[in-house]
């Protein structure tokens, strides 16, 4: 099923972010993929022909072998790129950020797997190292993804985690620091 | 007046349906009444008033239950997120 556009436009809360299509602006880049990314490339290109960047910041979240046998992941399709342009939108407004790649993984994914990778680049490191967690914490808490876990006793959709909300509430405001 | 009504993950699975386009009703104005709506079908679909913390979305952006409905919208509901 292919969602219609939507109806209504949506504030680009920082200008220049093309919300509504879910395309970000200049040096910000979303992926949603089944297939697996390469990290170092991903982090090569993204100073790549930059002479700007003093610092380069990144999350890779995995699936924990421990805990699962496999996990599936399911998302909303139209939403899910405009979620996460938003929030990329939003971390640029706080931080200056040179470029940012996001690259969220879906289907179904072994232990030790990649599910999700945020690199950010900006002249210093504080700016880096911030802007990288609050995308997460955003991340975790408003795009539309779904985890279904696989265990020896059966699957089960995972529940929300109340300190995930709370990690995505220390940026309310303003904040640049959390 | 139509509409397409979505469903994601535990939600699309207790119901056993992604989705449908529906006819408002005369005084389905809201989010609100609209979950009230299909929920009144009773069975499965009172998941809709029992699923807890269940989100909406308006056109693909996450509103309150006391968000507005119109023609042609697109509305999802969905349980919390958990990716990441």
């Amino acid at each position: 099923m292919s969602p219609p556009r939507s109806q209504k436009p949506l504030a680009a809360p920082h200008g220049g972010a093309d919300a509504l299509s879910g395309r970000p602006s200049e040096g910000m880049s979303i992926s949603i993929q089944e297939a697996d990314f390469d990290v170092a490339a991903e982090l090569d290109a993204l100073t790549s022909g930059d002479d700007e960047a003093g610092a380069v910041a990144s999350f890779v979240g995995l699936v924990r072998g421990a805990d699962v046998a496999a996990m599936t992941l399911e998302h909303y399709p139209g939403m899910t790129e405009k979620a996460l342009a938003e929030i990329v939108e939003e971390a640029r407004g706080r931080w200056p950020l040179l470029a940012v790649r996001v690259i969220h993984r879906v289907g179904r994914l072994l232990p030790g797997g990649r599910i999700v990778l945020v690199a950010v680049s900006s002249r210093h490191r504080q700016a880096a190292f911030a802007a990288c967690e609050f995308i997460m914490d955003y991340l975790k808490t408003r795009a539309p993804f779904w985890k279904r876990e696989e265990t020896d006793s059966g699957s089960h959709w995972v529940d929300a985690r109340e300190t995930d909300e709370e990690a995505a509430l220390r940026w309310q405001g303003d904040q640049t620091t959390p | 007046m139509k509409v397409r009504v979505l469903y994601f993950a535990s939600l699309r699975e207790a119901l056993g349906s992604s989705g449908e386009e529906l006819v408002l009703a005369e005084g389905v104005n809201r989010v609100a009444d609209l979950r009230a709506h299909i929920a009144a079908r009773g069975g499965a679909w009172q998941q809709l008033l029992e699923t807890k913390n269940l989100r909406v979305a308006v056109n693909q952006a996450m509103v309150g239950f006391d968000a507005p409905v119109r023609a042609g919208d697109e509305v999802a509901f969905f349980p919390p997120v958990t990716g990441g």
